[in-house]
């Protein structure tokens, strides 16, 4: 079993790729993370408006994004897409469905902190000459994103996680190298390798959320 | 022809459509079939898992919170992989169905480990110890009094994880199991016509919409 999972000679021939995809994956992640809280934060600032006429359609936009499966809108945008004469390429195409789908989700994360924060703040900031805007940006969010800590870092580590989806399109990260160098050496060690370090590179993350979520989850009583 | 109807015939193809709408709705099937397995074993184990805690033996608990751990911190395709691709050397070749199956089931436990154990501990000492004088055995307590308090509690957080690993089930196709994506693809494969995704996309609406809207739901009326 050592032999088969385990194999040292073909960890050191395996290595080199794994690393490879391991950067990858951090690239990836450093792209993808603040492009979902870019387009998240977009959301939740918007749907502060008052109209219906902004917050019905964006209501419908989040839970449309939030039902589909990551994976299918991906497979949709890089082999449906080309056939409209759209050739968007793997890394644009993952780029667009995690805008799309993870934005959704750090939406819903960012409103529900924007309306823990109470309505006074906003009246007193406003009273105080700084615009709608500006009392958003300057005193409301930065309560907001202090209540909603947990949630942010655990969507975020759903995102990172969510990076492996990348190699269906053949982007070069972690578990699609890993399964390169499997192919290549017809042992399945690359892949416990990978998911090595994905339990290595995340695992601090998950200890930490734990710890919140229990403070969070006791809180509610 | 005009740019519209190209886009019609293109992503619309009633021909295309009409072809292949059974092979999607018996992906639906598999779906809902991959879905129902993963929530209720996922659940259960987790729920176990939970109580088994709950006994306080420190080296059990240790290895459950390694595990638990584990299957939080590794994404769920790779351990999908690592069980399709892996398991074959040592002689048990699970299925594509059986690989995604178990994979979801294994994270899905853990959160809902996480989400249980959270509950458990949110309820006051008091009552157990009230409970135990009035006679109450631990495994009574645990039961009748202190879990019905707990599950309270964990409903939206609960809900909302098992939503988001439930959509996991399209993961499955990418180890050949006949799911909406699977089905779709190859469907797409046989035309040249991306229609069938349409379908398929339209299928996971159909399924998911519904759910998320429930969640939203819940969280509402329970927080």
């Amino acid at each position: 079993m050592i032999e088969t999972f385990f194999n040292a000679a073909i960890m050191v021939q395996a290595w080199p790729i794994i690393l490879a995809g391991l950067g990858n994956t951090v690239l990836l992640s450093l792209l993808v993370v603040p492009l979902g809280l870019g387009g998240g934060l977009g959301l939740a600032l918007l749907s502060t408006m008052r109209s219906p006429w902004v917050r019905w359609p964006l209501m419908a936009w989040v839970d449309f994004f939030r039902a589909f499966p990551p994976l299918v809108l991906l497979i949709f945008l890089y082999a449906g897409l080309p056939f409209a004469g759209l050739e968007l390429g793997g890394f644009a195409c993952v780029g667009i469905a995690f805008f799309l789908n993870t934005g959704s989700y750090y939406g819903e994360v960012f409103r529900a902190g924007i309306e823990s924060v109470p309505a006074g703040q906003i009246e007193a900031a406003r009273s105080t000459g700084l615009s709608r805007l500006q009392a958003l940006v300057w005193v409301v969010l930065p309560q907001a994103v202090r209540a909603v800590l947990p949630d942010l870092l655990s969507n975020t580590l759903e995102v990172v996680k969510l990076t492996s989806l990348a190699s269906v399109v053949a982007l070069p990260e972690l578990l699609f190298q890993a399964r390169q160098a499997q192919s290549l050496t017809y042992n399945p060690t690359p892949i416990v390798a990978a998911a090595v370090v994905y339990f290595l590179m995340l695992w601090p993350l998950v200890r930490l959320l734990s710890r919140l979520e229990n403070r969070a989850i006791a809180g509610r009583r | 022809m005009s740019n519209w109807d190209r886009f019609v015939e293109t992503f619309f193809n009633a021909k295309v459509l009409a072809r292949y709408w059974p092979d999607i709705v018996a992906g639906l099937w598999v779906t809902i079939g991959l879905a129902a397995l993963v929530v209720v074993s996922g659940l259960v184990a987790g729920l176990g898992l939970a109580l088994l805690r709950s006994l306080g033996v420190r080296v059990l608990n240790w290895a459950i919170i390694f595990v638990v751990d584990v299957f939080r911190a590794l994404p769920p395709l790779v351990i999908i992989v690592l069980i399709y691709f892996g398991l074959p050397s040592l002689d048990i070749v699970p299925s594509g169905f059986v690989s995604t199956w178990a994979s979801l089931a294994l994270v899905l436990m853990a959160f809902a480990e996480e989400i249980f154990w959270a509950g458990l501990t949110a309820v006051p000492k008091g009552q157990w110890e009230a409970a135990r004088s009035t006679g109450l055995g631990f495994g009574q307590t645990l039961m009748r009094v202190v879990l019905p308090q707990a599950l309270r509690i964990t409903i939206p957080p609960l809900t909302n994880r098992t939503i988001a690993i439930t959509k996991g089930t399209a993961l499955g196709s990418v180890v050949a199991v006949s799911e909406i994506l699977g089905q779709a693809s190859s469907a797409v494969s046989n035309s040249y016509n991306p229609s069938p995704l349409t379908l398929g996309a339209a299928a996971y609406l159909v399924l998911f919409l519904p759910v998320v809207v429930f969640g939203r739901w819940v969280e509402a009326r329970f927080r």
